[in-house]
């Protein structure tokens, strides 16, 4: 199953091997009618976006990797070619769990990877319920599909901003809900500072993902063949045999590439606790881009949050190809999928 | 085929469910805003005391909203149109010729989503500052080095979503035009884009709302001239007192012209999205 049913649905000989040739083929008799150098032509188009990507991400990564080993502190941001050399001793800071910065970034660490797998666990357990319960058709379903969207395309702040709202401890809804209308608590708790700050935070990124997966999944369901469905009804598999036996494995291709995205959103996620908590996020919800972000913006010392950020991309790279391979290996064992 | 009942019965309940967690926040945001201010500094109100429209009026007062919404306009509008013409040649190249590192091209696109922005915001912001200082072109603190920031936040996914509908153009259309002696760029003008124009267009919103709503080098890039929505909108928070009426009020203004294209343009997103995506 490579590509969909949609305008990209011819895509899917272009990726096998025989249509790659041909199109390469052709490609060489357009470029013989080409321009007048025509084996640089695919590299000049691509020039401006490698260009451009290369200045703003590549060269701020290599900048950035350079920071991490300079004593880059607020007396030398304006001259910053000044900053002393210190070695590897910025990142003995942030590993050393026995001192105070070391001990914060590793509750950091642990409360952004809680966060991160409750929160796609739900996102994907919503998304994956509501593709389901969508696939067949009734009235008012294309209504859903749209309305489920909202929270998706509403731009972040508006979208945190309201929930901030919502939380407040005297004049928001969840407590006149949860106090005064369903009587669950006595007296009113606080949900933007303290340990309840952990749950506000999931709920919020919960309901701005999960319309995510739901379109990438309802997408994906629909090139699962309506025959295989009925063949299995013939054969008398009731709802959840086609499920475990079709749905999931034909998704497969998408959930691998869906949940690592979520993952690396959600991880990297400072949008929403920035804009529920404001500069000072709760202990319980200290994510990591946030704490950096604090630990550089309000010490100005540039060179540790530097060497922070890239001890986190160095996590990130470990688990995304353990991922992959992971991933792949049984990809490749249920052969005839393995192209995807 | 005839579906059991207790399925017709779950789907109902949880798809309820779902809706409710959808529309609440969404009701909240929308009746607030139009909420006289005593309302929300009492205990939450499900329905208005009496409707008003104040609050939308007040917004504009309270912070400098329209010069904040104006940036973001032309901070995103520029950002998009920078974006789509790059990403429509690198998609031209990557779709329609074969050449060395063409296969690395995905692999690039999914990694530059693991970046963590956090961990090019620092030596950006230094390099935007001395260069700044070096060439007396701001670019700390000014909308240019805005647009030049967000247009790469979305040319990948803008490449990858228009590779996959170039691909789904017949080349033989790019044949019979170089058959009548058009070169690779009349090609893509004449032939590729008016044919893959509702891609475009939904490349082109996807790159606007991403601008759009981005808050993180927003927050450390800008000054105060230069402010977007994203850091302008917390300024109702910052007073002493916080006039939830016209918060919801301004977040419904941010939101209508993003959401409404998006919205409209879902179809063509997730086509292009998948195109992309499942190869």
């Amino acid at each position: 199953m490579a590509t969909v049913t949609t305008p990209a649905g011819e895509a899917a000989p272009a990726s096998s091997p025989a249509g790659r040739g041909s199109a390469g083929a052709r490609g060489r008799a357009g470029r013989r009618a080409g321009g007048p150098w025509p084996r640089v032509t695919p590299y000049l188009l691509l020039l401006p976006a490698l260009v451009l990507e290369l200045a703003v991400h590549l060269v701020p990564i290599v900048v950035g990797i350079w920071m991490s080993v300079k004593s880059l502190t607020q007396f030398f941001i304006s001259n910053w070619s000044a900053a002393p050399y210190v070695g590897l001793r910025n990142y003995r800071t942030a590993l050393n769990v026995d001192g105070p910065a070391g001990r914060d970034l590793l509750h950091s660490l642990a409360v952004t990877v809680a966060f991160t797998l409750l929160s796609v666990g739900l996102a994907w357990l919503l998304g994956m319920t509501g593709a389901v319960l969508l696939q067949r058709p009734f009235r008012g379903r294309g209504l859903l599909r749209t309305l489920f969207l909202a929270p998706y395309a509403l731009p972040v702040y508006a979208a945190v901003i309201t929930w901030t709202f919502l939380f407040q401890r005297d004049t928001g809804l969840v407590n006149h809900v949860l106090v005064d209308q369903l009587h669950l608590s006595a007296d009113r708790p606080f949900w933007l500072i303290g340990g309840n700050s952990f749950v506000a935070l999931v709920v919020v990124s919960v309901w701005r993902t999960w319309p995510f997966a739901l379109l990438c999944l309802t997408a994906g369901l629909q090139t699962v063949p309506t025959e295989l469905y009925e063949a299995a009804a013939i054969d008398g598999a009731g709802f959840g045999r086609q499920l475990r036996n079709i749905t999931l494995p034909m998704l497969r291709p998408v959930n691998r590439v869906l949940v690592l995205v979520l993952f690396l959103w959600t991880f990297n996620d400072f949008n929403t606790p920035y804009l529920l908590f404001g500069r000072a996020a709760p202990h319980a919800a200290d994510l990591i881009s946030v704490h950096i972000y604090q630990s550089s913006f309000i010490t100005w010392n540039f060179g540790f949050g530097s060497a922070m950020s890239v001890l986190l991309l160095l996590f990130l790279l470990v688990v995304t190809a353990a991922y992959l391979l992971v991933t792949s290996r049984g990809a490749s064992e249920s052969a005839g999928r393995g192209d995807a | 085929m005839p579906e059991p009942r207790w399925l017709r019965v779950t789907r109902v309940v949880v798809l309820s469910g779902l809706t409710l967690f959808t529309v609440v926040p969404i009701y909240a945001m929308a009746t607030s805003a139009l909420k006289p201010l005593q309302d929300v500094q009492g205990p939450f109100r499900w329905i208005p005391s009496h409707l008003t429209l104040r609050p939308f009026a007040d917004i504009w007062r309270t912070v400098p909203l329209a010069h904040y919404f104006a940036n973001s306009v032309i901070v995103s509008a520029a950002a998009m149109l920078c974006s789509v013409t790059v990403a429509i040649f690198a998609a031209y190249g990557v779709s329609r010729y074969r050449f060395r590192g063409r296969g690395l091209f995905s692999v690039t696109v999914l990694s530059t989503q693991m970046f963590p922005g956090i961990l090019f915001l620092l030596p950006l912001f230094l390099i935007y500052v001395n260069l700044g200082n070096l060439t007396g072109v701001p670019l700390y603190g000014s909308r240019t080095g805005l647009v030049i920031t967000y247009l790469t936040f979305s040319l990948p996914f803008s490449i990858w979503m228009l590779v996959g509908y170039f691909d789904s153009i017949p080349r033989g259309l790019d044949e019979a035009a170089q058959v009548d002696g058009a070169g690779p760029l009349r090609t893509l003008l004449q032939v590729i884009l008016p044919a893959a124009l509702p891609g475009v267009v939904a490349v082109a919103v996807y790159a606007f709302m991403t601008a759009w709503g981005e808050v993180l080098f927003a927050s450390v890039l800008t000054s105060e001239s230069s402010r977007t929505l994203a850091v302008g909108l917390q300024g109702y928070s910052t007073q002493n007192d916080v006039y939830w009426n016209q918060v919801m009020a301004a977040s419904l203004v941010v939101s209508v012209p993003v959401v409404a294209g998006f919205l409209l343009l879902q179809r063509q997103f997730v086509a292009g999205l998948t195109a992309g995506a499942v190869k």
